[in-house]
């Protein structure tokens, strides 16, 4: 998925296209043979947009499934490279929730490919061990390797456990820690760094957010999908295309449009979309954007059919981080030993919560895909991901120059920090490439290429969203609790159903009135 | 619907969403979510289900409405008066 490339000799290969020579013109009009009217338009194929499109469907609705990029997944993606190398961008892992959201929403067949990984890892000056990453191993190594009380660490995942939307939400996640664990940085590290890594999250968020996913994800273990990104999203389109789903990529939503009932209350129409060749209008009855909650309230919607108060609310929902990513592909015919499925590394020796985002910081994680994850493959093949979260103002205003030059520091880093693990491995790689918050951005359109949607205060204006412009829904990765890809999946459902419901309320007054 | 069709109705729902509980012997008074593994997601299918097979609109003030097999029956009896049940969908 990204764009430019740099061998590990050094040399960087650039494409004719990507984040840094825009897009390539289509000729064209990827909208042809499109209805002229459809009951839903959903804006964005992300796991959010795509569940949300698939039950839509399921459930008898007209709906049309547009995406800008070339393939739909949105950040559930994967990219290949010379070598034959396969890439998957956001498949580290994910909770045991995501078999049965796919069992119910998509298919018990996509259900059975999720397997738990077999090994997570953690290696810092701090701490050093394997864990299944279950609250029980978390409890037992709280109790044994950092020498707390038992009572004391049950009692703190208990107090997680009951944890809602009804707490008072100005403790923050830092707080609640020195409150039960005061002044112990190394366990802090343990329960903050896992959930920084998979929703961008820090020390100052709202603790209730840390209590909801900490619950989720630190409990049961983490899972993968077998067969990698690519064989998941094939499995999803089948399942869109057999439930009705017209789906179109390289099609970019540019507006949202608007009408106003006989109530003098505004409700979307339909969108523009730009279609390469041709720029198409098409109506609907409801509207779901999968885009980032600013950009469809700021930028897909025109600003006169808001209140300004939630104009102002909208533009104030802070965006959550970027990430940074090195792929390293393995030469076809080598093979490295099992040393870990997911494996939390850092060399500071402290932690501090916002140093995980830093231009060239100490801490990453590094993903080892085995012929185990894609038994379907021809040949054994090894890829090993790292991922970082990054800020984007770091590397938005970068010269080209500066720019490829920190791509490839960020490689050699990378490969440096792996070689402490694998000390042979800097000969077997023969593919390496980097991405960065630009490579996200766009690739998503997601402003400051933010990988987990926007902060815990984005949540209202997108719960709320069609209070506001009757039958415009958003759902995707927000509020830090709706996002990966168990969130973005189940928020896709929840916002699902109050689409179904506004189109059926509607559909039964049609009736009625016929 | 009778009442008892109305059980019936929830009942078959319930098997299609969480198809590996045993729903014999439910204490038609005791809240579902303390006797078989239900979660928030699962009552949303449930409401999904309800609107798909039957029409039946259950707002999300009413969510609560739909605890226990008993609560269930009270609420929507009288919305699916007229309606007929349909099983096994
Ligand atoms: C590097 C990285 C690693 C990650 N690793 C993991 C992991 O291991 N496990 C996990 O659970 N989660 C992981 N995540 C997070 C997870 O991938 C996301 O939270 C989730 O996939 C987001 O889904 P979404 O539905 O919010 O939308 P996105 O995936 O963000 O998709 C939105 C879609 O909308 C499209 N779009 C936007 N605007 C328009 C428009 N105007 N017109 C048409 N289309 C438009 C975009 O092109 C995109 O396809 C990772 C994220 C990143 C960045």
């Amino acid at each position: 998925m990204t764009s430019d490339n740099i061998n590990p000799d050094g040399k960087s290969v650039s494409r004719p296209w990507g984040s840094r020579h825009g897009r390539i013109p289509q000729k064209k009009d990827f909208l042809e043979g499109v209805k002229a009217e459809y009951d839903v338009v959903v804006i964005g194929s992300g796991l959010a947009g795509m569940t949300a499109a698939n039950i839509l469907g399921r459930n008898g609705q007209r709906v049309l499934l547009l995406e800008q990029h070339f393939k739909i997944g949105g950040l559930a993606t994967w990219f290949k490279r010379p070598g034959g190398h396969i890439f998957d961008v956001s498949l580290h892992g994910f909770p045991v929730g995501m078999k049965k959201t796919c069992r119910k929403y998509w298919s018990q067949e996509i259900a059975d490919k999720i397997v738990p990984l077999d090994k997570v890892t953690f290696d810092n000056p701090q701490f050093s061990f394997d864990t299944t990453f279950t609250r029980e191993d978390f409890t037992e190594k709280l109790v044994t390797q950092f020498d707390l009380d038992r009572e004391m660490v049950e009692g703190f995942f208990a107090h997680l456990r009951k944890m809602d939307f009804f707490d008072d939400s100005n403790l923050t996640t830092g707080e609640l820690f020195e409150e039960f664990f005061p002044g112990r940085n190394d366990v802090h590290r343990l329960l903050m760094e896992p959930i920084s890594y998979a929703n961008g999250s820090n020390l100052d968020e709202p603790a209730i957010t840390y209590g909801i996913v900490f619950s989720n994800f630190m409990s049961k273990g983490v899972y993968t999908f077998v067969g990698g990104t690519d064989v998941l999203i094939s499995a999803m389109r089948a399942e869109l295309l057999k439930n009705g789903v017209d789906i179109r990529t390289r099609v970019q939503v540019e507006k949202i449009q608007v009408e106003y009932g006989s109530d003098g209350k505004p409700h979307v129409a339909g969108v523009v979309a730009n279609a390469g060749a041709a720029t198409h209008t098409i109506r609907s009855s409801a509207v779901l954007s999968n885009a980032n909650l600013k950009t469809t309230i700021l930028k897909l919607v025109d600003e006169e059919h808001f209140r300004p108060e939630f104009v102002a609310e909208a533009k104030a929902v802070r965006l959550n981080n970027s990430s940074c990513q090195v792929y390293m592909g393995i030469r076809a015919g080598e093979s490295i030993p099992f040393l870990t499925d997911l494996l939390f590394t850092s060399t500071r020796t402290k932690f501090q919560s916002h140093s995980l985002s830093d231009l060239h910081g100490e801490s990453r994680t590094f993903s080892f895909y085995y012929p185990k994850g894609r038994p379907e493959m021809k040949e054994e093949r090894y890829t090993i991901v790292a991922s970082t979260n990054a800020r984007y103002a770091d590397w938005a205003d970068m010269t080209d120059e500066e720019y490829e030059s920190n791509k490839r520091q960020l490689c050699e880093e990378t490969l440096s920090h792996l070689e402490t693990y694998l000390p042979e491995v800097r000969s077997k790689v023969d593919y390496i490439e980097a991405s960065t918050p630009r490579s996200f951005e766009f690739y998503t359109q997601h402003q400051g290429g933010s990988s987990f949607g926007t902060k815990f205060e984005g949540l209202a204006p997108s719960m709320n969203l069609h209070l506001e412009l009757g039958g415009l829904f958003h759902a995707g990765s927000v509020g830090i609790i709706m996002s990966g890809w168990l969130g973005a999946a189940n928020y896709g459902v929840i916002q699902a159903n109050k689409v179904d419901s506004y189109l059926f309320q509607l559909q039964q007054t049609q009736n009625a009135t016929s | 619907m009778t009442r008892d069709e109305v059980t019936l109705a929830i009942k078959d729902i319930i098997e299609t969403i969480a198809p590996d509980e045993e729903l014999v012997g439910l204490n038609p008074d005791e809240r579902l979510r303390d006797q078989i593994e239900l979660d928030s997601m699962d009552f949303l299918d449930i409401v999904m289900e309800l609107r798909k097979r039957y029409g039946v609109q259950v707002p999300e003030e009413d969510y609560k409405e739909l605890a226990s097999l008993t609560s269930c029956a009270d609420y929507l009896g009288p919305k699916l008066e007229d309606v007929e049940l349909k099983v096994g969908c």
